[in-house]
């Protein structure tokens, strides 16, 4: 067995609504491995993206710890945290998030903006990031002249570029057509296999959870 | 890619609404500068007064003559060096509109007590010799075309008949602030004919320029002076020339607040109009900024990638606005009758003041879209619907 890369202990979460307490998820405890591809599934609501997003810390827990590689990332502050996402997380999102001000190339070169390449090194990072996804054609197109798996491929090369060690994904395939999605999908299989990328996906896709090598269902906030 | 790249970007992402915005600010500017240079241009008499002079003038109004009989009685005052008189003349040139100031003068010292008019020596010997002579300055000169050897006619009205002045010479300003608009000729050719027409009116002056030695005396040689004729029918009210000038502007201080109150309300609606574009701007783009968040950026990047946006327009709009303003003022000051304002540009206090508005603007424009941007936590930004 490889080594635990995040460990989520006791973790609640709760959001207030004027003065109502919401709880999303209740006493969670997940390992995840190094290299492991981990998908978890549930109904709207459940609470999965709420789990990403502590995993990923772009959120805290009300309750419980995430450690990542060792660091316990609730105890960081926010410009620590965001320091260690920039090195530690590549994000996918369901919208793609890109810029559509930027090219495909300005786009996935936006994560390398807070690190010391030069400029040619930030070149070649791009364009080895944007061959990953085959999309070293498009590498001047800007995102309203790409398709949405397309879109979606330069999200993924953005977030490779800084060779995090673990990618999140929510709901990568959500907004895409059935063949988009299995390119998607058989693309971030590839990252896990190829790249050793530990991945941490939500979906509630079928079909793209058979690429996950572990599945975790959540329902009202808890494990089943 | 570098951020300046991406804040050029940002600001051109809505070109229609970046492009109106920048058109609002300049003419913002443009009002701003034009406003400004109307109040400066009033204030201006100031800088142009000099500090070893004083204005002796009917303690009563200034619209009353002095005896010429003063004339040696304030030359006794110590600490005087030099005095002379001017007197106006008013009068018109063929039109109502060709207004410039044309006065009697004292030939022999008024280029002694007004260094800052420069005139050719010989032109001024040949004035000096020319009791119907004048000298104009070079600003009236090339407005109306006046040559050496021209005769100017004026029809008189405070002084009535028809008077003929040769021009002798052309004197040029030493400096921007010197006005080169005024017409000088001989008080004694006026006084010669009221001996004649008028006596009662004779024997009389305008005012008295009176140079002293030392400007810190001001104050002691003008209460001598007034002391001397305390008593008289024509008590005198002696002066600095700068607080001489700062009475005459006096009467317009009323517009002239107005007018610079109106100058310092567009700030504050370009302020408005700017900070309404970049709220717009940064609320459409919330879910980015929680984007950039996630890949790390930090607070510090999105201050200064909102600020840089903001200040980046407002430089644009400010630059464009001072852009159009140097043509606008120039085509101003070339249609307004030159005694009105004998100089008429944009002073750097003014360009200052432009520039620093711009960056103000440009700051405060960002403020609530940085605090906005900031304090909106990742995981609601990503989930925000524009």
């Amino acid at each position: 067995m490889s080594n635990t890369i995040i460990q989520v202990q006791n973790v609640s979460k709760s959001y207030w609504r004027d003065s109502f307490e919401i709880p999303v998820l209740n006493d969670i405890s997940i390992d995840v491995h190094e290299g492991e591809f981990l998908g978890l599934m549930g109904p709207s609501g459940s609470g999965k993206t709420t789990l990403l997003n502590l995993i990923a810390g772009i959120d805290r827990p009300s309750k419980g710890n995430v450690l990542v590689a060792g660091t316990d990332i609730t105890k960081l502050n926010e410009s620590a945290l965001a320091k260690w996402r920039s090195h530690n997380i590549g994000f996918v999102f369901q919208f793609y998030n890109l810029l559509p001000v930027l090219t495909a190339f300005e786009n996935v070169e936006l994560p390398l903006l807070l690190t010391s390449l030069s400029k040619t090194e930030r070149k070649k990072h791009v364009e080895f990031a944007l061959g990953v996804v085959s999309l070293s054609d498009r590498i001047h197109h800007y995102p309203k002249q790409l398709s949405g798996g397309q879109e979606q491929r330069v999200a993924i090369a953005r977030a490779i570029v800084t060779d995090p060690t673990i990618l999140v994904a929510d709901e990568p395939t959500g907004d895409l057509d059935k063949r988009s999605a299995e390119e998607i999908m058989n693309l971030l299989e590839r990252l896990n296999i190829e790249f050793k990328k530990t991945i941490v996906m939500v979906t509630h896709d079928p079909r793209a959870v058979e690429k996950a090598k572990v599945v975790h269902h959540l329902d009202k906030g808890e494990l089943s | 890619m570098r951020i300046f790249k991406l804040i050029f970007k940002n600001a051109l992402r809505h070109k229609l609404r970046t492009l109106l915005t920048i058109i609002g600010m300049a003419i913002a500017v443009m009002a701003f500068c034009v406003l400004r240079t109307v109040v400066d241009m009033y204030y201006a008499g100031l800088d142009a007064t000099a500090a070893n002079r004083l204005i002796a003038r009917q303690a009563v109004s200034f619209i009353f003559p002095l005896p010429y009989s003063y004339r040696d009685q304030i030359a006794k005052v110590p600490g005087v060096q030099t005095v002379s008189f001017a007197n106006w003349f008013g009068g018109t040139y063929k039109e109502k509109k060709n207004f410039f100031a044309r006065m009697g003068v004292d030939a022999e010292t008024i280029f002694d007590v007004y260094p800052e008019c420069l005139v050719d020596p010989k032109e001024y010997e040949q004035f000096k010799r020319e009791r119907n002579s004048c000298i104009v300055g070079s600003e009236i000169a090339k407005q109306y075309g006046f040559k050496v050897g021209d005769i100017i006619p004026i029809d008189g009205d405070i002084y009535p008949g028809k008077w003929e002045f040769v021009v002798r010479g052309i004197y040029k300003p030493r400096d921007k602030v010197t006005d080169a608009t005024q017409m000088f000729f001989h008080w004694s050719y006026i006084d010669e004919r009221m001996k004649q027409d008028m006596p009662g009116r004779a024997g009389q002056v305008g005012w008295y320029i009176i140079k002293i030695k030392d400007p810190s005396q001001a104050a002691t040689i003008s209460e001598q002076i007034d002391a001397m004729f305390k008593n008289s029918s024509n008590a005198t009210k002696t002066e600095t020339e700068r607080a001489f000038t700062q009475n005459f502007i006096s009467g317009f201080n009323s517009l002239l607040t107005a007018m610079n109150f109106v100058a310092f309300i567009i700030i504050g609606i370009i302020m408005l109009v700017l900070g309404n574009t970049m709220i717009m701007s940064a609320r459409e783009r919330t879910r980015e900024y929680a984007v950039f968040k996630t890949l790390g950026f930090s607070g510090g990047h999105l201050f200064g990638l909102i600020l840089g946006e903001s200040i980046f327009i407002s430089a644009l709009g400010a630059g464009s606005g001072l852009l159009v303003t140097y043509p606008i003022v120039s085509g101003i000051a070339a249609i307004l009758p030159k005694g009105f304002f004998p100089y008429f540009f944009i002073t750097p206090l003014t360009l200052i003041l432009a520039a620093t508005a711009a960056l103000v603007v440009g700051l405060a424009a960002s403020i609530f879209p940085i605090q906005r941007a900031l304090r909106t936590r990742i995981v609601d930004g990503l989930r925000f619907i524009g």
